[in-house]
C-alpha cells in the first residue's frame, strides 16, 4: 500500500512537472508569437451556448452576436480571438462537460456563457476552481457573480431590472392590485418571480393571486380566466418570451386589457412577432434598446439585420458587448493568461458598448442604468 | 367565471381526446404504443402554420395539407419502423415501442431544423371569430374543437362496429393469423389504421394551433404523454374511453387551477388518474380480463 502511494506521489510529481514545463514552453512560444506580430494578444475564448433543444433560439442569438463582434474585433487587429463554441443543450450536465472540455484545453483563456442561470450554477464553481475567467451574457438570476472571483456577467440582473419596470408602471397606471404569473420549473423565471414578489411587497401592492405554468405549455386559459375574474390593475409575469407571448395572446383574446410587467426574458422583439397586437402593453426594463439614437447601436442593428435577416434581441446584444469586454480585457492584460485576464476583467470600468456605459462592481456584477420600455402599436418605445 | 372555466376545460379535454383516439386506434389493433404520435401531431400543427402564415393559404387547405402530410408520415412510420419488426423471430415485443420512440426523437429534431425553434404563431382569421354571452367570450374554434372530437368519436365507433373494414380491423386485432387465414388483408388493414390515426393527430395539431396560437417543436412530447395516460384511464383500445378520459383530464387540470394551485395542475390530474385506476384497473370503459 505504502509503496503504491509513493509510486503515485512520484507519478503525480513527475506529471505535474511535465505539465509545468509544457506550460512554460507554450508561454515562451506565445511570447515569441506576440513579438513577431507586433504585440497582438492571441487567445481562444470558449463559448458554451444553448444551441439545440427548446431554447435554441437564445443560443442562436448569442452566437450570432458573438460572431459579429468577433469579425469586427479581429478586423481591428488589436487582439486576435478564436471562438471555440460548445453546445450545452440547456442541460446542466452537458454544460459542465462542455466547460470541462474547454478548461482542459490550455489555449482557452476565458469562457463566455453558459446561457441559463441553472447551467451557470454548476459551471461557475468549476470555472472558479480551475481559475478560468467566465462571463455570463444572459445569466440574470440572483447570486451568479457571487459564485467566485472568476465569475462575471454583463447581463442586467433581474434584481435591478424588475423593480425599475414595476416602479414606472405603478406611477403611470396608479396600480394597487396585481396578479403574478410565473414559470415554476426554471431557476430564471422563479428568481424573477422572487424579485417581483419582493418589489410588489415593498411598494405596498396587493397580490391578488399567484399562478404558475411550465415550460412549453400551450394552454394558459385556466390561469388567465382566474386572473381575469380578480380584476388586477397590473399583471406581473415572470416568463421567457416564448411562453410570455402566448400568455399575452390568450389574455387579450379573453378580454384582459391591463398592462403586463415582464422580466428580462420577456424582453424580445419576438414577442411582437408571436403575439402581434396582443403584445401591446408589455412593460420591461432592459439594458438593450435597439431604437436608441446612438451610432454604435444603429451600426450594430443594421449589420446584424443584414447578416442574419432579423432584428437583434438583447441576447445578441449582450453577447456582442461581452466579447468586446473580453477583447478589451485581453488587450489590457497584454497576454493570453487566465489570471491576467481575470484581473483585467475586474478592472473594466466605464466601458462604452451598445448597451450603454458598463462597469463591473467589486463582485463582478453589473453596474448600469436600465431603460424601461413599453410595447405600443407593435413596437418597443421608451416608457415615461 | 365558472362557465368560462368549464369551456376551457372542455376545449382542452376535447384536444386530449382527439390525440388519445389516435393512440387508442393503433393500440387497439396492433397492441403497440405509438410514441411518435405526439410528434406527428406536432407536425400537423406546423403544416397548418406553414400553409396559413407562410403561404397565406386558406384554412381548408391547411387542414387538407396537414392531413395529407401526417397520413404520409403514418404510412412511412408503419412501413419503415413497425412492419420490419412484425412477425420476425427473436424480436422483443418492446422493439416496436422503442422504434417509435426513435421516430419521435427524429421528428422533433427534424422540426427544429425545418421550422426553427421557439413559438410559431398561428394566424387564421377563423381563430379570431368569437361571440359574447354576457361577460363570457366564446371562440368559435372552441366549439369546433368539441364538435370535431365528438364527430370523430362517433365516426370511429361506427366505422369499427358497423363497416366491413372496421370488422376486418377488429378481427386483425383479435388474432392476426386467424384474420389473415379468413381472407382479411392484414397488411393493408394495419397500414390503414396507422394512417388514419396519424391523420387524426394532424387534425388535432391544427386545432391546437388555432385554439392556443402556440406551435413549438416540443408540443408533441407533453401531449403525447397525456394521450397515453388517457387511454390507460379510458381503457386501452376503447374509443369512448379515450373521449371520456380526455374530457376528465382536461376538466381536472382546469379545475385544479380554479380551486387550487396551478403549480400542482399536472400532479393532481395524474393523481386522479392513479386513483381511478386503483378502483378500476381495466380503465373506465375497459373490459375485465377473464381468466
Amino acid at each position: 500500500m505504502k509503496k503504491q502511494l509513493k509510486k503515485f506521489a512520484q507519478f503525480t510529481a513527475l506529471s505535474s512537472l511535465l505539465v509545468l514545463s509544457a506550460c512554460g514552453g507554450n508561454q515562451a512560444a506565445g511570447d515569441e508569437d506576440g513579438e513577431s506580430s507586433g504585440g497582438v494578444v492571441k487567445a481562444d475564448i470558449g463559448v458554451i451556448s444553448y444551441i439545440s433543444g427548446p431554447g435554441a433560439a437564445y443560443g442562436e442569438a448569442i452566437t450570432n452576436g458573438l460572431k459579429l463582434a468577433l469579425e469586427e474585433i479581429n478586423g481591428k487587429g488589436e487582439v486576435k480571438i478564436n471562438l471555440v463554441v460548445e453546445d450545452s443543450a440547456g442541460k446542466q450536465d452537458q454544460a459542465l462537460t462542455a466547460a470541462q472540455k474547454l478548461m482542459n484545453s490550455e489555449n482557452v483563456t476565458g469562457i463566455i456563457g453558459p446561457t441559463l442561470s441553472t447551467e451557470m450554477n454548476v459551471v461557475g464553481p468549476e470555472a472558479d476552481l480551475n481559475g478560468v475567467p467566465i462571463m455570463g451574457t444572459s445569466t440574470t438570476a440572483e447570486g451568479i457573480p457571487q459564485i467566485g472571483d472568476y465569475v462575471f456577467r454583463n447581463s442586467l440582473p433581474e434584481a435591478l431590472a424588475i423593480p425599475a419596470a414595476i416602479d414606472k408602471a405603478i406611477k403611470k397606471y396608479d396600480a394597487k392590485k396585481v396578479a403574478i404569473l410565473y414559470g415554476n420549473d426554471d431557476v430564471f423565471t422563479k428568481s424573477g418571480y422572487d424579485t417581483m414578489k419582493k418589489a410588489a411587497e415593498e411598494k405596498g401592492l396587493e397580490i391578488l393571486t399567484t399562478e404558475t405554468f411550465q415550460k412549453g405549455q400551450s394552454d394558459y386559459n385556466a390561469q388567465l380566466t382566474k386572473i381575469k375574474g380578480l380584476k388586477p390593475d397590473l399583471i406581473l409575469a415572470s416568463a421567457l418570451y416564448n411562453e410570455g407571448a402566448v400568455i399575452m395572446d390568450q389574455a387579450r383574446k379573453m378580454g384582459i386589457d391591463v398592462p403586463f410587467v415582464g422580466g428580462n426574458g420577456f424582453n424580445s422583439p419576438e414577442v411582437i412577432n408571436i403575439a402581434g397586437d396582443a403584445a401591446n402593453g408589455l412593460i420591461v426594463a432592459t439594458p438593450w434598446y435597439g431604437e436608441k439614437e446612438d451610432d454604435k447601436v444603429k451600426e450594430f442593428v443594421s449589420k446584424y439585420e443584414k447578416e442574419y435577416g432579423k432584428k437583434p434581441d438583447q441576447f445578441a446584444a449582450q453577447a456582442y458587448d461581452a466579447l468586446y469586454i473580453m477583447a478589451e480585457a485581453l488587450k489590457n492584460a497584454g497576454e493570453a493568461d487566465r489570471d491576467a485576464l481575470r484581473d483585467a476583467l475586474a478592472e473594466v470600468k466605464g466601458f462604452n458598448g451598445i448597451l450603454g456605459e458598463f462597469s463591473f462592481d467589486e463582485e463582478g456584477d453589473v453596474v448600469m442604468d436600465p431603460t424601461v420600455l413599453i410595447i405600443e402599436g407593435g413596437a418597443f418605445k421608451e416608457f415615461n | 367565471m365558472l362557465i368560462e372555466q368549464l369551456i376551457n376545460g372542455i376545449t382542452l379535454g376535447s384536444i386530449y381526446a382527439i390525440v388519445a383516439l389516435g393512440f387508442t386506434l393503433v393500440f387497439g389493433v396492433l397492441g403497440i404504443i405509438n410514441m411518435a404520435h405526439g410528434e406527428i401531431f406536432m407536425f400537423g400543427a406546423f403544416i397548418g402554420v406553414v400553409v396559413t402564415s407562410t403561404f397565406k393559404g386558406p384554412l381548408w387547405l391547411a387542414f387538407l395539407a396537414a392531413v395529407a402530410v401526417t397520413a404520409a408520415m403514418g404510412y412511412l412510420l408503419e412501413r419503415f419502423a413497425l412492419r420490419p419488426l412484425r412477425n420476425k423471430q427473436g424480436v422483443s415485443h418492446l422493439a416496436p415501442l422503442i422504434s417509435t420512440i426513435g421516430v419521435s426523437i427524429l421528428l422533433e429534431n427534424l422540426s427544429h431544423h425545418i421550422f426553427g425553434p421557439g413559438n410559431h404563431p398561428f394566424r387564421a382569421s377563423f381563430a379570431e371569430i368569437s361571440f359574447q354571452i354576457g361577460s363570457i367570450t366564446v371562440y368559435l374554434v372552441q366549439i369546433v374543437i368539441f364538435v370535431i372530437s365528438v364527430l370523430l368519436m362517433y365516426a370511429l365507433s361506427f366505422w369499427l362496429g358497423k363497416t366491413k373494414a372496421g370488422k376486418a380491423l377488429r378481427a386483425t386485432a383479435e388474432n392476426l393469423e386467424t384474420a389473415s387465414l379468413l381472407g382479411v388483408d392484414v397488411k393493408r388493414t394495419i397500414t390503414m389504421t396507422v394512417i388514419i390515426a396519424s391523420a387524426m393527430g394532424g387534425i388535432a395539431g391544427i386545432l391546437v394551433g388555432m385554439a392556443f396560437n402556440s406551435v413549438t417543436p416540443q408540443m408533441g412530447l407533453s401531449i403525447g404523454l397525456k394521450g397515453l395516460a388517457i387511454i390507460i384511464l379510458g381503457g386501452m383500445g376503447n374509443v369512448k374511453g379515450a373521449m371520456a378520459g380526455g374530457l376528465i383530464l382536461g376538466l381536472a387540470e382546469t379545475f385544479v387551477v380554479v380551486y387550487g394551485d396551478s403549480g400542482y395542475k399536472d400532479a393532481i390530474a395524474f393523481a386522479a388518474i392513479i386513483i381511478i385506476l386503483l378502483i378500476r384497473p381495466q380503465g373506465l370503459f375497459g373490459q375485465k380480463i377473464s381468466a
